[in-house]
Order: C-alpha cells, then structure tokens, then sequence
C-alpha cells in the first residue's frame, strides 16, 4: 500500500501543502510550510527501511495520462534516486527553518513557491517517463526563478533571467531530442510510447543520430551540473539567491544534472558516450572544473562566491566518477552527490546566518570571530573540513571512492583530480583562516551574536549527517550498489 | 449527414452558419440604424452581437453533430471538421472580443455602434476564408474580413495614430489582396480551375508539379496570405497597425484574422498544392526567418503593446512551422496552437486595454513595475499569459509548442524543430521582463496603478482565459483529439479518404 502511493503522495502533498500556505495570514505561512515540509519528509523516511536494494526500479505507480500519446503518469525509484528523493525530502524542512529571519517579505509567496519547488525537484527524480521528466524539469524553473527574482540579493534580476535562460535553451533542445528519440523508437518496434523502459528496451543502435541526440542531452544536463565551460550562470544564480535558495539550488538543482547523466544520457546512448574521443572530452572537462573551480574559488572575495564555485569542483568529482565506469567510482559519485547536497548546504545556511548578523558576505568584513561566536566557528571548521573531503567526515568517503575507481580505468586523471583535493584544502583553509582566526581588528564584529536554538536545528541535522555518512556510509553504500552496478553493467554490454 | 453541393438546398445547409451570421448581421445594421446615441445603444448591439455568434455557434455545432460531409466533391465551402473547429474559433474570439469592448468603448468615447456590425461581417469573413473550397471564395472572404478590419483599426477617428493605423493597413493590405489575387489568377491559367481539389486534381494529373506558371501563383498566394498571417519580411505593416488600433482590436487582429488566414493557408496548401513540393521550401524559409527576426526585434521593444505585437510575428513563425511539414499532424497541431494562442492573446491585450487608461500605446514594461503587490490577480493573469506564450509545461502554450515539435519531427524536420527552441529561447528574453517588472521591481510610486480597471466582463474573459490556459496545460487530451480530427480532415486531392489516422501509433506509416 505505502509503495504503491508513497511517491505519488510526495509529488502532491507540497502542491497541496503550497495552497494552504498561501491561504492563511502571512504570519502563520512560515511555520505552516515547516509543517507541510515535515510532514513531507515524515512520509518520505519509511522508504529508506522498505526500500530493496536488489529489486531495481520500486514504489512504481503507473497511470495513463494521454495514452494516446504514449505518455503516461509513471513514477519509481532506484538506488539511484533513492537517495536524491530523501535528499530533497531532508533539506526542504530545514531550507524552511533557515529563511524564519531572512524572508521577511511576501512570506507566503516565499514559502508556496519553495513548496512547488519541491514537487518539481522531487518529480524529476522519479518520473519513469520522459514527457513527465521534461514536464517537471521546466516547471521547476519558475519557482527558483522567482525565490532568486523576488528575494535575492541586489544582482538579482540579472542572476535570474540568465540562470532562466541558460536551463531553459539546453532544456528545450533536449524536447526535441527526446521526441525525435521516440519516433525514431516508435517507428523501428512499433511502439510510440515516453516511457523510459519501453525506449531502453526499444533504443537498439541509433547510428550517427545517436550524436546529436546525445549532445541535446548533454547540454540539457552539463548546464544544470554545471560542466565547465558551462557554469557561468552558476556563481550569480548561488551567490544572489536567498539563503533558501543557495541551499535548494546547491543541494538539489545541481544534481537534476548529474542525475540526468546516470538515469538518461548515459543509458540510452552508450556508445556515444563511450565513444574515446567524447569520454577522454567529458573527463577532460571534468578535471578542469575541479582544477579551475578550486582555483577561482581561492581567489574569491565573497565567500558566497567562492563556496558556489567549489560547487563547480566538487560537481567535477562526481563527472568524474560516473565516466570512469566502475562500481566504486560511480558509487562515489552518488556518495558526493549527496555529500555535497549536505556539506555545501551547511556551508550556504552558515554564511546566510553570518550575513543576517553582519550584512557583508566579504571575507575581509570578518577576521578573529571565532572569539565572538564560537559555536559557529567550530561548525563552520567541521563543515569546511567535510567539504574539503577529510577522513572521518562524508566528504572523504565520496572523493577516496571516485578516485579509487577512477584510478583503475583513468589513472592519469585519478592523479590530477587528487591534486583538487588539495586545492580545496588550500582555499577552504585559508578562507576559515581569514574569516574566523586572525586577530579581531573590525570593531563592528565584537558584538556579533552566536548561533540561536533554531539556527542549531537546522545545522544539527546537517551535522549529524555529516558524521554518520562519514563514519558508517555502508548502509548507504549497500543500498546503492545494486542500482550502480547495474548502471555500469548496462552500459559497458 | 451528406450534402450534395450541387444542389441548392444542400448547399443552403452546409451555409447554415454564414447564413446565420449574415442574418444576425443585417439585423443587428438595422438596430444600429435606429438606436446608435447612447452607451446603452451600444450595450444592446453589444449584447445583439454575443447572440448572433453564439446562435451562429450552435448552427456549426449542428453541422458537426450530424457529421455533415459533402457527397463527392465540395464546390465553394468546405464541410469537414477542419472547418468547424475553426468557425468556433473565430467565433470565440469575436465573441470574447466583444466582452473585452463593453468598458474599453465607454471608457474611450467610442459611442459607435457599428464596431459590433464591423466585428460580425470580418467574423463572417473570416469563416469563409477558413471554410472556402474556391479560391473565389477565400479571395471574398478574405477581403469581407480585411475591409471590417480596415474600419475597426481606424474607428477611433479622433486618434491620429489610429488613422495612420488604419491607412497603412488598408494600402499594405491592398498589396497583399493584389498579389493573392494574382496569384488565383496563375493558378487558374495554369490548372483551368479554381477549386482546391480540382487544382489538387489537374496537378496530379497533368504534371504541373514544376510548371511555372502554377509555381508563380502558388508564390504569390504565399506572399499574400504571409501578408495577412504576418510572416516575415511581409510584417512590415504590423508594429504600427497594432499600436495604434484601439486595443481590443488589436487583440481581434492577432488572435481572429492571424487564426483565419492560417487556415486558409493550410487549406490551400494541402489541398490544392499537396502536389507540389515546392511551397515546403518556401514554408522552411519563412518559418525560419519570422521565428528568429520576429523575436530578436520583440526584444528591443520597450513598450507592451509593439512587443506583444513582435511577438505575435514570431508565433506566426512556430504555427509556419507546422503548416511547412503538409501533414495531417501539422494541421492539427496549427489548431492546436492556435486555440492556445488565441487565449493567450486575447487576455493579454485585454489586460493591456484595462492597464491603459490614457493611451496603452505608452505602457512600457517598467510601468507594470510592482504590479505582483498592488494587483496581484491581475499580475498572475499576466504572469500566466507570459508563461504561456514562453511555454513553460503547465501552461496551455507548452503543450502547443509540443505538438508542433512532434509535427516537425514525424516530417524530418530536425533543423527547424532546434531552431523553433532557440527562438522560444530568445523569447524568454522579453517575456520574463514583464514578469520580472511586475513582480521583482518596487512600484514607482504608490498611485502608479492606481488607474488600472478591469472590467467585470473584461475580468471574466481573463480569468476565463487563464483557466482554459493552465486546464488544457494539464488536461489537454480532449482538444488534442478535436485538433487531431480536424487536422486530418484535410488532405490533398486524390488521396483516398481513409479512416482518420490513430495518434502516435500509426503516424509512422
């Protein structure tokens, strides 16, 4: 029964949830959406205990939509998605608790939207069917556009019609490869239908026009990862967004991309993507944004600005990962998919809780705080030390296994991505070093307060996730190795 | 139900609507006669007019209940369902055009009752161009429609604008009547017939497929009905038509004569000219050329109206698409779209009437700057309608754009399908700033909307609107399956008649 409605629930409760919101006085909205938010991660939890790893695609629900089309309401999860779908079901409650102080604005137009944000994010990652995935990656759009729009910083029109329109042009080109993709199905087995396994199963040898489509896919989804050179959107979308925002954007948009690589670029076009010259291309561009996003990120001012370019980094790995085709190293991509939807995410409420204090996001505004507000020192040095990827926290679990596995078939690259490593290190380090050590010179910083109660809530979690994943990530791991290895068997046939 | 066109009585059945229409209209220029003083004068041809076309309405709904078909060849009107849907498309436009008009008249001074009599017979001409099976008969139909249309641009006589408005339509539309009609001309001298099926017949037959004469008249109708659908470069006459045009008008003219000339367009194309490939080149080329220019110049537009005007170029662009690939799943998808498009429109421009009280030529998109708070069911109509030109899914204009890429993707048409989604792409550059206005830039000042009224009856055509937007985003199945039927409906000549074609399944063959 659970399984039969459980994802169906999570798509409409926030909808639902969103209406409510937006019907009640402006003061109660906030603590409404908590509620609709944790509800909705209450009803998300029980799939990590009857998820079964070894079952593949589950919690399926399947209802016709425009049969005639071919387009059905198909949704399911693997080990793949799993864990996306509670990434999002985890960090949207606590997204809400972070913006109680900083939306003090259009409150309920604030907390709707988040809600419809979540249908979206939590659609695209289990739709089974092409027409809906497309359907809930562009719809999602709208909202983020409005939260980066309406409640960003002063760059904010700006950052929101370009990051608009930079998913939207890779977006829609992958529309037409997707529907030419089913004609081109359709017209070998008879069978027109956007069902995601009719066309795997259906795909057979596309030919030349295997490129092109894979290049529509692969513009769709590099520009939501981002890959370098597509990532130009990403440092003004992060850094002017609300706090909520950054989280969301950081947390969960970038892994609509990567996602996309695993679940849909990758499988339905194998032979393209591991075609020498477009593998050697895509782990080529992979290490560059490790490399290059370290290095912009240690030269950043603004610190909102540098984590959003460690995004670019860490997003390097899990490319990385995925195209080094082994078990470890896809299992280490998915490790830092959701590592980096936790870490960065803590790293983004951190500097919108500092900046709510103090109203500069600038690393030189700070220095010597750790002397103010220790508490928020010391989270903000466990968070940073996750990101760089320390052993003991999440973040070295997810990089040692990508490079471990891509070692085995990419030694060369294995190498370079390790020396990323130390670059995040070195602009971590030394932008903690500015921030929170030194000597305290700004007068303005000795009366900052230290983190309230409920600034505590919404990092505790982040926290203890933290340290599990980086001490016990097996429950993880084994949930996810069967959906992986299926992954690399699949396509290296 | 089968006609026999040849007979008088049939025929008489198969005018029925027109007939109506005429009727309605000829009383309705009688009431004007007597009663033309007073705003309830104009209340009550107002009124007169939704029955007229809602009676009118229910005369097309009768035809297509009892399935009406001609037994053998249709001479002069066409009785298929393509021709039905299409009616009920232009008369709901007319019809919500009226509903906007009330309050925009009275608010304007525009105490002349014959904008509602001018409204019907360009209706009725518009049903005759969509319906004609004769290029006789579209040629009429179009120059009934064009000559109202001509009138209503201008029916502000104290506005200079509109004048000017008026006079460039009539002299370029005079251009384009010419060259169509040169065009019939050829046509005829080459095949001997100016009846669609018959041409559709004599090319086949004798061959014409290459014939110059035939390839002349087949250019020249292109280039007056690419006047009339406004296609690039043949768009020359439309930012300063509709800028000046009272805005209801201009709602009418995008949504209603666009809608009626892409019919005929197809109508001619497909079933005259099945046989010739050559108009799929020319079809490419302007779909191409209108989609991109249309929306590069749409994006330097600083106020409402020329945008929204620009941007009805560029969807002329996206239908053009569809008409290109000939096929039954192209026309369906112009029916399609174009009840998406029509909506669209016609809330958007009667929001524009409603925004502006003294002279909407002048709104820029600044000027809706903090509409969001002040306004916020206005700004989320808008908003919606922005959305839905963009095409966002969720939105009716998304599934449009959708079947149109389906369309160009059973007919090859890859380049063309990439090209529509870069153009839709450069449209995000104009269409977000309204929104963008609206709802992310602080009101100039407190008073700043404060002369923005909508209508009872304009606010129920917008929420209508948006309604029928946001529901056919979501459900769109039913009017998928009338678009589907009536795209097939038409065909070229000498193809058998056979079952309408199942959706995705059988479109391969």
């Amino acid at each position: 029964m659970y399984q039969h409605w459980v994802l169906t629930a999570l798509l409409t409760w926030p909808v639902a949830g969103a209406l409510l919101v937006l019907l009640v006085p402006p003061r109660w909205a906030k603590h409404l959406a908590l509620a609709v938010a944790g509800l909705e991660f209450a009803i998300s939890v029980p799939m990590w205990w009857t998820f079964v790893p070894q079952a593949g695609m589950q919690f399926r629900f399947d209802a016709a939509w425009l049969p005639a089309w071919g387009i059905h309401y198909s949704v399911g999860v693997d080990g793949i998605s799993l864990f996306l779908v509670l990434l999002t079901t985890f960090l949207v409650p606590l997204t809400v608790l972070g913006s109680y102080v900083h939306i003090t604005t259009r409150e309920r137009g604030f907390y709707a939207l988040l809600l419809v944000l979540t249908s979206g994010m939590i659609g695209v990652f289990v739709a089974l069917d092409l027409f809906l995935f497309y359907v809930m990656w562009e719809v999602m759009l709208i909202p983020m556009y409005f939260i980066i729009g309406v409640w960003g910083g002063a760059g904010r029109l700006y950052a929101a019609i370009k990051f608009f329109i930079y998913t939207m042009l890779g977006s829609l080109l992958m529309l037409v490869a997707i529907i030419t993709l089913v004609f081109l199905v359709g017209r070998r087995t008879g069978n027109y239908s956007f069902s995601y396994e009719q066309l795997m199963a259906g795909l057979g040898d596309l030919g030349p026009v295997g490129y092109w489509l894979f290049g529509a896919f692969f513009l769709a989804f590099a520009i939501k990862v981002p890959v370098f050179p597509f990532h130009t959107w990403l440092p003004d979308a992060h850094t002017e967004a609300p706090t909520a925002g950054s989280v969301i954007l950081a947390g969960i948009l970038l892994k609509m991309g990567t996602y996309g690589f695993l679940r849909f670029a990758f499988p339905f076009f194998p032979a393209v993507a591991q075609h020498p010259a477009i593998q050697m291309t895509i782990v080529a561009l992979a290490l560059v944004g490790i490399i290059y996003g370290g290095l912009v990120a240690m030269v950043q001012p603004d610190f909102k600005r540098l984590i959003a370019y460690s995004s670019v980094a860490h997003l390097g790995f899990v490319m990385l990962g995925i195209w080094a085709l082994t078990l470890q190293s896809v299992q280490g991509a998915l490790l830092v998919m959701i590592n980096h939807g936790i870490s960065t995410g803590a790293l983004f409420f951190l500097v919108g809780m500092i900046y709510e204090r103090r109203h500069s996001r600038l690393i030189e505004a700070y220095g010597g705080i750790a002397r103010v507000v220790p508490l928020f020192a010391a989270i903000l040095t466990v968070v940073s030390l996750s990101s760089i990827g320390l052993p003991g926290t999440n973040g070295f679990v997810g990089e040692f296994l990508v490079l471990l596995g891509a070692f085995q078939t990419h030694p060369v690259a294995a190498t370079v991505a390790t020396s990323g490593v130390i670059v995040a290190a070195a602009y971590l380090l030394w932008a903690l070093q500015r921030l929170i050590y030194n000597p305290l010179d700004k007068p303005e910083n000795e009366k900052l307060l230290d983190l309230t109660p409920r600034e505590l809530a919404v990092l505790l979690p982040l926290l203890a996730c933290i340290v599990w994943l980086g001490v016990y990530p097996k429950p993880f791991l084994e949930r996810m190795e069967p959906a992986a290895q299926h992954f690399v068997d699949s396509v290296k046939r | 139900m089968s006609l026999d066109l040849a007979r008088s009585g049939d025929l008489m059945m198969a005018l029925l609507p027109e007939l109506v229409l005429t009727g309605w209209g000829l009383v309705l220029l009688l009431v004007v006669a007597v009663y033309h003083r007073t705003a309830r004068d104009l209340r009550l041809a107002g009124w007169l007019t939704l029955v007229a076309l809602a009676s009118t309405g229910v005369a097309v709904w009768w035809l297509w209940w009892n399935s009406a078909r001609p037994a053998g060849l249709a001479t002069m009107i066409a009785v298929d369902d393509f021709r039905f849907v299409t009616d009920w498309l232009f008369l709901g436009t007319a019809g919500l055009t009226v509903l906007v008009s009330f309050a925009y008249l009275e608010r304007e001074r525009l105490l002349a009752p014959e904008y509602y009599v001018l409204l019907l017979f360009a209706t009725l001409g518009m049903m005759l161009l969509g319906g004609g099976e004769d290029l006789m008969v579209v040629f009429l139909g179009l120059e009934l429609m064009s000559v109202c249309v001509y009138a209503l641009a201008g029916i502000n006589r104290h506005s200079p604008s509109a004048a000017e408005a008026a006079l460039k339509y009539f002299l370029l539309g005079s251009f384009a009547s010419a060259f169509l009609l040169y065009g019939i001309a050829l046509a005829y001298g080459a095949t001997g017939s100016t009846n669609l099926t018959l041409i559709g017949v004599q090319v086949r037959t004798l061959g014409l497929a290459h014939s110059t004469m035939l390839l002349l008249g087949l250019g020249l109708l292109v280039v007056g009905f690419g006047f009339k659908v406004a296609a690039v470069p043949f768009h020359m006459w439309v930012p300063d038509v509709y800028d000046g045009s009272p805005t209801p008008i201009t709602g009418y003219m995008a949504a209603g004569v666009k809608a009626a000339a892409f019919a005929a367009l197809l109508r001619v194309l497909v079933e005259a000219f099945g046989g010739v490939t050559a108009w799929h080149q020319i079809a490419w080329w302007l779909a191409a050329v209108t989609m991109l220019v249309g929306n590069l110049i749409a994006l330097a537009q600083r106020t409402l109206k020329r945008m929204l005007a620009y941007s009805s170029v560029a969807h002329a662009g996206y239908l053009l698409v569809a008409v290109t690939t000939g096929s039954a799943l192209g026309s369906a998808a112009v029916v399609f779209y174009l009840v998406a498009y029509i909506l669209t429109t016609l809330a958007a421009f009667a929001l524009l009437a409603a925004k502006g009280r003294n002279g909407e030529r002048d709104v820029t998109i600044d000027d809706l700057a903090g509409l969001g708070q002040r306004r916020p069911a206005v700004a989320f109509a808008l908003a919606v309608c922005m959305v839905s030109l963009l095409g966002i899914p969720g939105t009716a204009g998304f599934i449009g754009k959708w079947y149109i890429l389906i369309a160009a993707t059973q007919a090859g048409e890859g380049l063309l399908a990439a090209l529509l989604v870069i153009a839709t792409v450069i449209s995000a550059g104009y269409y977000l700033p309204v929104i963008m206005a609206m709802y992310m830039k602080a009101e100039p000042s407190e008073r700043a909307h404060e002369d923005l009224r909508l209508g009872r009856l304009s606010g129920a055509v917008v929420a209508a609107a948006v309604l029928g937007l946001l529901v056919l985003g979501v459900q769109p199945g039913r009017l998928l399956e009338l678009a589907r039927v009536s795209g097939a409906s038409i065909r070229p000549a000498g193809v058998v008649p056979n079952t309408p074609p199942a959706t995705l399944s059988t479109k391969g063959s």
